[in-house]
């Protein structure tokens, strides 16, 4: 039965979570059980790790509702039309082969006293340790005019999938010396440097296709991630397409309206044929629905990932609040690990080491034109910290810049295998 | 060749009246002799071209695999890249053992041990590195000497479980298959390179930003424990 139900689970064959979620309830057996919510960089890799780690004595489930996860990280490769589509995606049908019972639903609701998530096809599976990785969800009303049903109209093309594919074909649309404009979230927001490389990868396609479109960004912070590195590419590869208006220019003082596609920064109103909006934002929504948030992020301890409200529920990557990591796919994953050596270790008595944290963000400005920043981290009781860091610099020769690009990809397909297997 | 011997020489004479560094620094006639060695594949000197390896002419202060009419592995051509630079620590670490500086390089030789030996033979070499602006000002007298690394360092037997939940970490970017697309495999590799390798990112000998911050956290227990893991991961 388990065979034939992984083979099914990987297969993709619809319907899989009626008969998936009994199977759950079957597989206890008394042994330590383990819920994952979301299969991104942060569900996938702490669920692989656990079942891989703990070999077999550790019964684990993933609730993930898509069959097929589109990265986020590298879909501004896809705008610019430098990756397909299909480089981005990854199957979960891998998973079972690590020993992870995956569970094709959405999670609904965390009863934290009973220990257990509910599933929207009905039915609920216990857990003894919780790790909740959701990604992110939009602040309601975070900017005006645009709520999530003109996400179809602006879209966002901030969680990886069809959002992503919508932009790329507007821009595809946008008519000769058209104008595509983005509204820039404030801080704190998933990657850092994603909308610049953006920006970045919307321009080289224009360039050798609209080359005489303009780019709008509005943007409410006064400086973002690795602005001196983006502004000189963009000088030299894009002179003249990208108008940025930060804060200071009243680039945080915008309003759009999605049925007339007119975008308003600092009182002016601009006609525009290509509108992406990424509000603020905030943890996914199971978090708040577990009640471990505490405004708009989870609070947790840096030394496991465990939530400040909840000892055995544990929040990973961009809805967790830890500290100085930036959110992004790199940081999750390497929280992932963490919090998957604690959480071993505290159900089956294997040794726990300390916590070491890092993180790299690669961006792509051109064509072999790759630029990085990262840093170490470590836990301290208040949060995770920083211990050391570097940035790529202006004026580095074509040949580092391809080396830093060509190291982004073997990252790419790195991660991607540590977190499917 | 004798104006070069002469360069060097005064050079020799005067740092070394001015910084005492006349014990640390090379014979150039000596170094003639150690460069015996080299010479099946290497040639230096008025005349020199490019053999099985590169000739050395200019050598200091150039980046590593930068000349295109030679012939040179994908790993020194990344180093480059990456931004290392000849001089003479790094040299000096190559000369040593060339696989722990530069994996995979084509350079299979086995490595000069004795320091005296090395610093002759750059000695020699430098007298062929006369332009100026080759030679960065804090050479000569800049020694390398991480990979003297303290032999109780190389000795520590490392705690392969430790090493399984540090290796997590390296697995983001390097795969567990061993597979190089972009970044390097660095399964099965043996413990003592694995050691000396990492130390020099840490001693910031090896160029690359990421690996030398990765290296420079850890101890030298927990480089003994990757080693451990790395060794027999296949």
């Amino acid at each position: 039965m388990n065979f034939n139900r992984r083979l099914f689970l990987g297969t993709g064959v619809a319907a899989a979570t009626t008969l998936a979620a009994p199977n759950v309830f079957a597989a206890g057996h008394g042994k330590p059980r383990v819920v994952v919510v979301g299969g991104g960089a942060g569900g996938a890799t702490a669920a692989r790790y656990i079942a891989k780690d703990s070999k077999g004595a550790i019964d684990v489930t993933l609730i993930e509702p898509s069959r097929m996860y589109y990265t986020c990280f590298f879909s501004n490769l896809y705008l610019g039309g430098i990756k397909t589509i299909d480089d981005l995606g990854h199957s979960y049908g891998t998973m079972a082969a690590g020993g992870v019972n995956v569970v094709h639903d959405w999670a609904v609701d965390v009863d934290r006293d009973a220990k257990t998530v509910s599933l929207a096809g009905g039915g609920s599976v216990p857990y003894d340790k919780l790790i909740l990785s959701p990604g992110i969800d939009f602040v309601d009303g975070a900017v005006e005019g645009w709520d999530l049903s003109s996400q179809n109209a602006m879209p966002h093309a901030y969680k990886g999938g069809s959002q992503t594919e919508l932009l790329k074909s507007q821009i595809a649309a946008m008519p000769q010396g058209g104008t595509f404009a983005m509204v820039a979230p404030p801080n704190p927001y998933r990657c850092p440097p994603g909308p610049y490389e953006r920006v970045s990868m919307v321009a080289h396609y224009l360039k050798a296709n609209n080359p005489t479109a303009k780019i709008i960004v509005a943007d409410p912070k006064p400086k973002f991630s690795k602005q001196g590195l983006f502004q000189e590419g963009w000088a030299n590869h894009y002179d003249g397409m990208i108008d940025w208006i930060g804060d200071d220019f009243g680039g945080g003082n915008v309003s759009v309206d999605p049925d007339a596609m007119t975008v308003t920064i600092d009182g002016e109103v601009t006609k525009v044929d290509v509108c992406n909006v990424i509000p603020a934002m905030k943890a996914g929504r199971i978090a708040e629905l577990a009640g471990v948030t505490d405004g708009n992020w989870a609070p947790v301890n840096a030394a496991d990932m465990s939530t400040k409200a909840d000892a055995d529920v544990y929040v990973l990557g961009d809805a967790s609040q830890q500290g100085d990591m930036p959110k992004s796919g790199f940081s999750a994953n390497s929280q992932a690990k963490v919090c998957a050596n604690a959480v071993r270790g505290a159900l089956t008595g294997s040794k726990v080491f300390p916590a070491k944290f890092s993180n790299t963000c690669w961006s792509l400005i051109d064509t072999n034109d790759g630029v990085k920043v990262g840093a170490t981290y470590e836990a301290t009781d208040e949060k995770i910290s920083k211990v050391d860091g570097f940035i790529s610099q202006t004026g580095e020769t074509a040949e580092m810049r391809k080396a830093t690009y060509e190291e982004s990809e073997g990252w790419y397909a790195g991660i991607t295998a540590d977190m499917f297997g | 060749m004798r104006s070069h011997f002469q360069l060097v020489l005064t050079l020799v004479a005067s740092l070394a009246a001015s910084a005492g560094w006349s014990e640390t620094l090379g014979d150039p006639v000596k170094g003639a002799k150690v460069f015996k060695k080299c010479q099946s594949c290497h040639q230096v000197g008025e005349g020199a071209k490019n053999r099985v390896g590169p000739h050395l002419n200019g050598i200091f202060g150039s980046k590593a695999g930068s000349d295109p009419t030679a012939k040179y592995s994908k790993g020194l051509i990344r180093a480059g890249d990456d931004g290392l630079v000849w001089t003479h620590e790094t040299l000096d670490a190559f000369i040593e053992n060339p696989k722990a500086l530069v994996s995979k390089t084509r350079m299979s030789f086995r490595g000069i041990k004795g320091a005296d030996d090395r610093l002759d033979l750059l000695a020699y070499l430098r007298g062929f590195s006369d332009e100026p602006s080759n030679i960065p000002e804090a050479e000569p007298t800049a020694q390398g000497n991480y990979h003297n690394l303290d032999p109780a360092i190389l000795a520590i037997v490392g705690d392969s479980e430790y090493g399984e939940y540090l290796a997590s970490e390296c697995m983001t970017c390097h795969q567990t298959s061993g597979a190089n697309d972009g970044i390097p495999g660095i399964n099965g590799w043996p413990t003592e390179d694995f050691v000396v390798a990492m130390h020099a990112y840490k001693q910031k000998l090896r160029p690359h930003p990421v690996m030398q911050m990765m290296a420079g956290r850890l101890s030298d227990e927990e480089i003994a424990a990757l080693a451990a893991y790395f060794k027999d991961l296949e």
